[in-house]
């Protein structure tokens, strides 16, 4: 076997993305848990360990790039790191959905709302569910794995929807919550993109391996508008 | 020469060195050029900039040029290797050179390890040594069987890791490599590359290559050598691999790994 020392490059980088993909896993749960909970210490530390998150995803794409300088890859290896590269950017993206849901949980403490805590919970452990066994695949390369996951989005948007007429509901009995009832679509919205972006990762799997990249997506914003 | 330097950092290094061929200086104001211990370290430039000369700056083989001479000092052991009292015949023992076309000798493939380490007074066990090396040089398991046949039987880059077999039969510490792979097809030289790699667990190795992607693939540090006005070769940027390739310093290595040189 030759090209041992591009194979163990590339053996780091996947330990990396599985690792920063494990961040992103822990810091999308927590946040939603302080969300229900209303720990606001944890809120706080979620956004100040964001940072954490950016600068992993940076050392990964500077690792990728001076992988592809120095090590010249072709074919698959190439089309395998800028996967990478790839899904390095829509890892750190989920990262800021957790950031997000966490400066929301700093802003519903103590208010009076009734939040759909079930569907925002479902909708989080779903989409890291599917986060999860995406990156699995990815590393893998497993096109048949991959390429199931992205209908499973469609519950992620189901549950989108419930949250949106839960929330459109409590706004009309209340008009008062209004702007805490948008921070709750806040939440709700991060968790559906990061569904989306779930399927990102999973195109660029198929990419790995056929050298295609289809478009997987099945629920786009543009159609959301639409409806 | 026998007491290993107390430096663990660097392996061997070049102090204000101007290289010359007679009354032309090939290679001037290497002001500092520190190779790192254990590691690969590649020199890279365009043709007729010294690079070569350089190389074998490092244990004397240009003494066999009678023009060729020295200003400044080369740091091995802490000593400067062009002193009166360094025998290089002792020198190459401890710097051992592989060059751009294979030259195995006209025998066994056995004999080619031994022969060395005979006349450099192993007193141990050849078949040993012998095994040792080969597996060192990741040949063993190709020619195991067949160890009697002749060396120049073999191909081109079984002869090259024969080549450094050879070298490493007589147990150096550095290990300086001339265009090792430019006779070698493409596989071939993934093999030596892999096998430089390996070898710098335990070697420091110096190579010169007019094949900068081979640097960028097989080195931890490289060094820009270029031409100047008066045809001199100088050192324009020595650092790490991964930061000449990507974000080199100077302008003048940005066009030339980049392919916009002259």
């Amino acid at each position: 076997m030759t090209r041992e020392y591009l194979d163990r490059r590339v053996h780091q980088l996947e330990d990396e993305i599985l690792l920063l993909g494990s961040m992103v896993e822990q810091a999308v749960l927590h946040s939603v848990e302080t969300l229900r909970t209303q720990d606001t210490r944890g809120a706080k530390a979620i956004i100040e360990d964001d940072i954490i998150i950016n600068e992993k995803r940076y050392a990964i794409e500077n690792a990728i790039l001076i992988t592809i300088a120095t090590q010249q890859p072709v074919g698959r290896d190439l089309r395998r790191l800028a996967a990478m590269l790839e899904v390095s950017t829509e890892l750190e993206r989920m990262g800021d959905y957790a950031k997000g849901i966490a400066k929301v949980t700093m802003r519903l403490v103590n208010c009076e709302i009734e939040v759909p805590y079930r569907e925002i919970n479902q909708m989080a452990e779903l989409s890291v569910g599917m986060l999860h066994r995406a990156l699995g695949a990815f590393i893998a390369e497993n096109p048949n794995v991959a390429s199931a996951i992205p209908a499973e989005d469609d519950l992620v948007d189901e549950l989108y929807n419930r949250v949106y007429h839960t929330v459109v509901n409590l706004t009309i009995q209340n008009p008062e919550i209004v702007d805490k009832a948008n921070h709750i679509m806040w939440v709700a919205h991060n968790l559906e993109r990061m569904a989306d972006r779930v399927t990102n990762i999973c195109e660029r799997t198929v990419f790995i391996a056929t050298g295609e990249l289809l478009d997987m997506d099945t629920s786009d914003d543009e159609d959301d508008i639409d409806e | 020469m026998s007491d290993k330097s107390n430096n663990n950092l660097y392996a061997i290094e070049a102090r204000d060195v101007n290289l010359y061929y007679g009354d032309f200086r090939a290679v001037k104001e290497i002001g500092g050029l520190k190779i790192h211990q254990q590691k690969i370290t590649a020199i890279i430039g365009p043709s007729g900039c010294g690079k070569s000369t350089m190389l074998r700056a490092f244990n004397r083989m240009n003494d066999f040029v009678s023009t060729f001479h020295l200003e400044g000092e080369i740091v091995f052991h802490d000593k400067n290797i062009y002193d009166q009292d360094v025998d290089p015949v002792q020198l190459r023992r401890y710097i051992g050179m592989v060059f751009q076309k294979p030259n195995p000798f006209p025998k066994s493939i056995y004999d080619n390890i031994a022969w060395g380490a005979k006349v450099n007074g192993f007193r141990g066990n050849m078949d040993d040594l012998v095994e040792e090396t080969l597996v060192k040089a990741a040949l063993w398991d190709e020619v195991k069987d067949e160890l009697k046949k002749s060396a120049l039987a073999l191909s081109g880059g079984q002869q090259q890791r024969l080549c450094i077999a050879r070298a490493l039969a007589v147990r150096p510490e550095i290990i300086l490599m001339d265009e090792p792979c430019s006779a070698l097809d493409p596989i071939a030289t993934l093999k030596i590359e892999d096998l430089m790699r390996e070898l710098s667990e335990n070697y420091t190795i110096i190579i010169v290559t007019h094949n900068m992607q081979q640097a960028a693939r097989a080195s931890d540090y490289t060094a820009f050598f270029t031409m100047d006005e008066d045809r001199a070769g100088l050192m324009v940027e020595f650092g790490e691999t991964n930061q000449i390739f990507t974000n080199p310093k100077e302008k003048k290595t940005e066009d030339y790994i980049s392919g916009r040189f002259g």
